[in-house]
């Protein structure tokens, strides 16, 4: 019991030494890697709480800021997996930043960031205007060769890092004041070299073996690459294995960790005007955000950061975020830069960063796969609620792939498990979402008939499909796409519709009244759709479904039956999405209308850009789902016979 | 009026438990062998063949109707209707043919044609001569898609196939070894489920009793053979009511429904379809029948119930739809013009000028929204229970 409370009480210690290198760089915390942790691991061996996929390597944990000062920047590592994975999320039209991406204002400069970093794998993937570290390529040969050497000789050091974090919190236990916790951060310290070596060894390890990867990518030099790429992560299982045999006696303390881990980890709708809550849930973040001080008072409770202040923050840490797999961290900043929106593409972008992360874990020794894999999914998780808030898509998928994780039959080897959730998950995207939307685009096209006119809001990959499959039947219509600042997600969809052929109108949400008077069916996506008919889209949608509503026009709804949800929310404010209010506030492309170019950072002015709203299900008169086209009263009918079914499929 | 409410009817149904009206209806088929000829096809595609049995036998009543209707009465036994059957099955150098056994079976005036869609699939499952359950299965499926295809405009006939496949092939039973038990529990669940669809009618008239109390007014559209249940059933509970009739052009079958219920000595006013706003505010409710019941929880049923039911709903009066559950479609028309028109002659009296158009369609699709309450035998509903009950019998 002792040992539990002492760790309980060096719980927010542990968190920093995790997550929050910069503000822990005093001596004691130098103290853990190296001999010191080597020396400490007689007495917690024990693996650490998150143990590190075989393929990532444990970075250092003390030094992020030394590669900011020193200007070296390193390239994401494994750019070949990046575009493989990258190429696994075009399903489909799911993914609309392929043609969005030129037209989209706010991911234009991501856009020339990504080309870079697809024109050469050395080239530095995520680079922040301003930062000024705008780095050499790979480090030279000589590096190279130390980098390769130190993977030798320094092979024992490197072993124990694994197992260090808890070392440290031994130490820590052991009687470090808590004046750690409230340390500055410190400017590069010349104290630290030593280990900065080291880290920088690693760092280049890592770059070395991306470049490795890349160039068996691009120029198929040789068939070593594949092999050395596998051989590595089995001598890190080894490194991992290694220390188990001493460890049996912390684990009671590891779990409650685990413990306090998950009792911790902040609620995917966590109010964001209660002040502890938000503190709590500062400490063990990923990484800084600074959130946006002048917010609206109505929509205090949900998170608004500053755009821009997450992103070289997250950039920075890469190497220190251990717990990331590359592959979640890739996704969760897309989400970040808004590279991949949409319901479907974001669950599907979701969905195969898992896999990545699941085909590379390997369970620590002394843990059971399924609790550890479901802690590491839910750290996951908890990233990706941090880069953007989760949407009803992506939970429900979520709890999905933890039901099948724990489901999972107890005598299957490791392979066999990963091998399972893999094909579960492709299973789930291909019925839940993609043969779901055909089966919702042939429901949904007996509805169209020849001269009809045909509205629809933003742009929704399944009315996309619908209008492509009726244009295909050779229905006669017309559409009239309807799209609103600051997205003009509208102009994307009318792109691909004209290209196919379409008769289009384009026109704002302004004048949905006017043209409203020759529209015969409305037809509109949804981010989710409630238990009580509500269903929540895009902000603008309630306004079109309202206005379809007086004129008496049909307004129907496609959506997926796994973005249906048990809650029910009567409003748009409980639960919503803050977007950029600078998007509202400036106009791209336009000098002259720069009325509010000052006044943004000024107390009287609350800038208020909501990403969804809610419409009540009197305005709906059709939900096409992939269980038939049903009256949104049904809709918890649907959730209530089939929730089983969608955790089980 | 809290004694009004649907569940407080349920509960005293269970409580008291359920009298039962004496037998009226017949099992058999009237066999009517001069009916044979046009049943291979529609003869008249010009008009929706559900309109033309509906004609033949809910029009006004004539002589031959009684005639009919007591020919009907007069059934013929089991025994009989068995040596037919066996009869059919010896001398049938002719095969057995679905659409005979329903237009024998659709010549009953009581007998709704889901039901009697049902008694026939029941019928093909007697006489067939498949061996494997998959056969079978299959010359089902072939016999209720014949069926469906000989009215596609009949809404509670497809229902009734759709429902009947449902309730007869989703069954374990399909899993016996012997195939000949299989049957013989496929041909026991088919007349359990005729049974049920024929009781349907009373059911309802049972549950809507509480609904219709003392000194109330109620408006009727069209001839509904639930409706007459209905009504009937609360004239011989000694109800006092009085019931206003439309006209329901073009086919008059208001003058029907009046005749029948001036027979049970209730009061009926007749009233011309456009007088439905004028009488509106001396009606306590409307109760309407329906072809069919669609998955929104909206109704079709008889030009005209549209606009009753905007009347009704904009004076804020209760709009009750009596439909039994074979009723129930896998339909989900978004607006009037949704859905297959199913055309009748309308007589003006004059003749029409060719430039003239004139529109024919027989019914129109009421939203749920302007509906109170469904009675149904699977209880009283509200419309979205609809949905739901559809959902649970197809997915």
């Amino acid at each position: 019991m002792d040992a539990r409370r002492g760790s309980r009480v060096v719980k927010p210690k542990v968190r920093q030494v995790g997550f929050f290198t910069l503000d822990a760089p005093n001596p004691p915390g130098r103290s853990l890697s190296g001999p010191v942790g080597f020396g400490s691991s007689q007495q917690s061996l024990s693996p650490p709480t998150d143990p590190l996929s075989p393929v990532m390597i444990p970075p250092p944990r003390h030094l992020s800021d030394n590669f900011a000062s020193r200007s070296t920047i390193l390239p994401v590592p494994t750019p070949a997996n990046w575009r493989n994975s990258g190429d696994q999320i075009h399903v489909g039209s799911y993914n609309p930043s392929q043609t969005l991406l030129a037209t989209s204002p706010s991911s234009r400069i991501w856009d020339d960031e990504l080309e870079m970093s697809e024109d050469s794998s050395t080239s530095v993937p995520y680079r922040r205007s301003g930062s000024g570290k705008i780095a050499s390529s790979l480090p030279g040969l000589g590096v190279h060769m130390a980098a390769k050497s130190s993977e030798n000789s320094q092979a024992v050091p490197l072993r124990t890092l694994g197992p260090n974090k808890p070392s440290g919190v031994a130490e820590n236990n052991g009687g470090v004041p808590t004046e750690v916790q409230n340390q500055p951060p410190p400017s590069s310290s010349k104290s630290l070299k030593a280990k900065t070596t080291k880290a920088e060894r690693r760092a280049l390890q890592e770059a070395q073996r991306a470049a490795k990867v890349s160039a068996k990518g691009e120029t198929n030099k040789s068939g070593t690459a594949p092999g050395k790429t596998v051989k590595q992560p089995s001598a890190m299982k080894d490194s991992t294995a290694a220390p188990s045999v001493a460890s049996t006696d912390k684990r009671g303390g590891d779990r409650t960790l685990d413990k306090e881990r998950k009792k911790d980890a902040p609620h995917p709708r966590m109010q964001f005007d209660d002040k502890n809550r938000v503190e709590k849930a500062k400490k063990r973040a990923v990484f800084n955000q600074t959130e946006a001080r002048n917010r609206v008072e109505l929509f205090r409770h949900l998170p608004q950061y500053e755009q821009g202040t997450q992103l070289p923050d997250l950039v920075s840490k890469f190497f220190q975020l251990d717990t990331i797999h590359p592959a979640i961290y890739k996704v969760g900043l897309q989400y970040m830069a808004g590279d991949i929106c949409g319901g479907n593409a974001r669950c599907i972008a979701m969905l195969h960063a898992f896999q990545q992360a699941i085909k590379d874990y390997s369970t620590p020794p002394q843990k059971s796969l399924g609790r550890d894999l479901t802690a590491k999914i839910g750290g996951y998780v908890s990233f990706f609620n941090e880069c953007r808030p989760l949407s009803v898509s992506m939970g429900n998928s979520i709890r999905f792939l933890k039901n099948r994780i724990a489901k999972l039959p107890v005598n299957l080897l490791e392979s066999e498990v990963k091998a399972t959730l893999c094909s579960d998950i492709d299973r789930f995207i291909n019925e839940k979402i993609i043969i779901a939307d055909e089966v919702i685009v042939r429901h949904a096209a007996t509805k169209i008939r020849d001269g009809d006119v045909l509205l629809t809001y933003g742009s929704s990959c399944a009315v996309e499909m619908l209008l492509l499959y009726a244009h295909e039947l050779g229905k006669e219509f017309r559409v009239v796409v309807v799209d609103s600042r600051p997205k003009l997600e509208g102009q994307a969809l009318l792109r691909r519709l004209i290209a196919s052929g379409l008769k289009c109108t384009y026109t704002h949400i302004n004048a949905i009244s006017y043209v409203m008077h020759e529209v015969t069916r409305v037809f509109l996506g949804a981010a989710a759709v409630l238990s009580n008919g509500t269903v929540y889209s895009r902000v603008g949608t309630a306004g079109v479904a309202m206005v379809a509503n007086a004129f008496h026009v049909p307004v129907l709804i496609c959506c997926e039956a796994y973005k249906f949800h048990e809650r029910v929310q009567l409003d748009s404010i409980c639960f919503n999405e803050l977007g950029d209010p600078d998007a509202i506030s400036k106009v791209p492309g336009r000098k002259d209308v720069n009325y509010l170019d000052n006044l943004t950072a000024k107390e009287q002015l609350q800038c208020l850009n909501l990403m969804y709203d809610a419409t009540p299900s009197d305005y709906v008169s059709m939900i096409v789902t992939d269980y038939g086209m049903i009256p949104p009263t049904s809709v918890p009918v649907i959730v209530r016979e089939y929730r089983r079914e969608h955790l089980w499929i | 009026m809290w004694w009004r409410s649907a569940s407080f009817i349920l509960d005293k149904q269970q409580t008291e438990g359920v009298s039962k009206p004496p037998e009226t209806l017949s099992i058999s088929p009237p066999v009517d062998e001069s009916s044979m000829a046009d049943t291979f096809q529609n003869p008249n595609p010009k008009i929706s063949a559900y309109y033309q049995s509906r004609a033949s036998h809910t029009a006004v009543v004539t002589s031959d109707w009684l005639a009919q209707a007591q020919a009907a009465v007069g059934f013929p036994t089991d025994e009989q209707l068995l040596s037919e059957a066996d009869v059919k099955d010896s001398e049938s150098g002719k095969p057995f043919s679905v659409i005979d056994e329903f237009n024998n079976w659709r010549k009953q005036p009581d007998l709704a044609e889901a039901v009697a869609a049902i008694r026939s699939l029941a019928a093909v499952i007697r006489s067939s001569q498949a061996t494997t359950m998959m056969e079978l299965e299959i010359e089902l499926k072939k016999a209720s898609d014949s069926l469906k295809s000989w009215d596609t405009t009949s809404i509670s006939l497809t229902a009734g196939c759709d429902l009947f496949m449902r309730y007869v092939t989703r069954t374990s039973a399909l899993e016996y070894e012997d195939f000949k038990s299989a049957k013989s529990r496929l041909i026991e669940r088919a007349e359990k489920f005729g049974e049920i669809s024929c009781k349907a009618r009373r059911i309802i008239a049972m549950l809507s009793q509480d609904f219709i109390f003392d000194g109330c007014t109620i408006l009727v559209h069209g001839f509904s053979r639930v409706v007459m249940e209905v009504l009937r059933l609360a004239a011989q509970n000694k109800k006092l009511f009085r019931v206003f009739c439309t006209e329901g052009r073009p086919d008059r079958t208001g003058l029907r429904l009046s005749n029948e219920l001036a027979k049970l000595d209730v009061p009926v006013k007749l009233l011309i379809d456009s007088a439905v706003a004028y009488t509106m505010d001396e009606v306590d409710m409307v109760l309407v029948g329906a072809d069919g019941v669609v998955e929104s929880g909206g109704i079709i049923n008889m030009m005209g119930t549209y606009q009753i039911a905007l009347v009704a709903h904009s004076m804020n009066k209760p709009m009750y739809v009596a439909a039994e559950s074979y009723k129930f479609a896998r339909l989900y028309p978004l607006d009037q013009k949704d859905m297959a028109p199913a055309l009748r002659p309308i007589d003006f009296g004059v003749p029409i000028p060719s430039k003239v158009e004139v529109e024919k369609s027989a019914r129109d699709y009421t939203p749920p929204q302007y509906l109170t309450l469904l009675f149904t035998d699977l209880g009283v509903l509200s419309p979205s229970v609809v949905s739901d009950e559809l959902i649970q019998l197809y997915l």
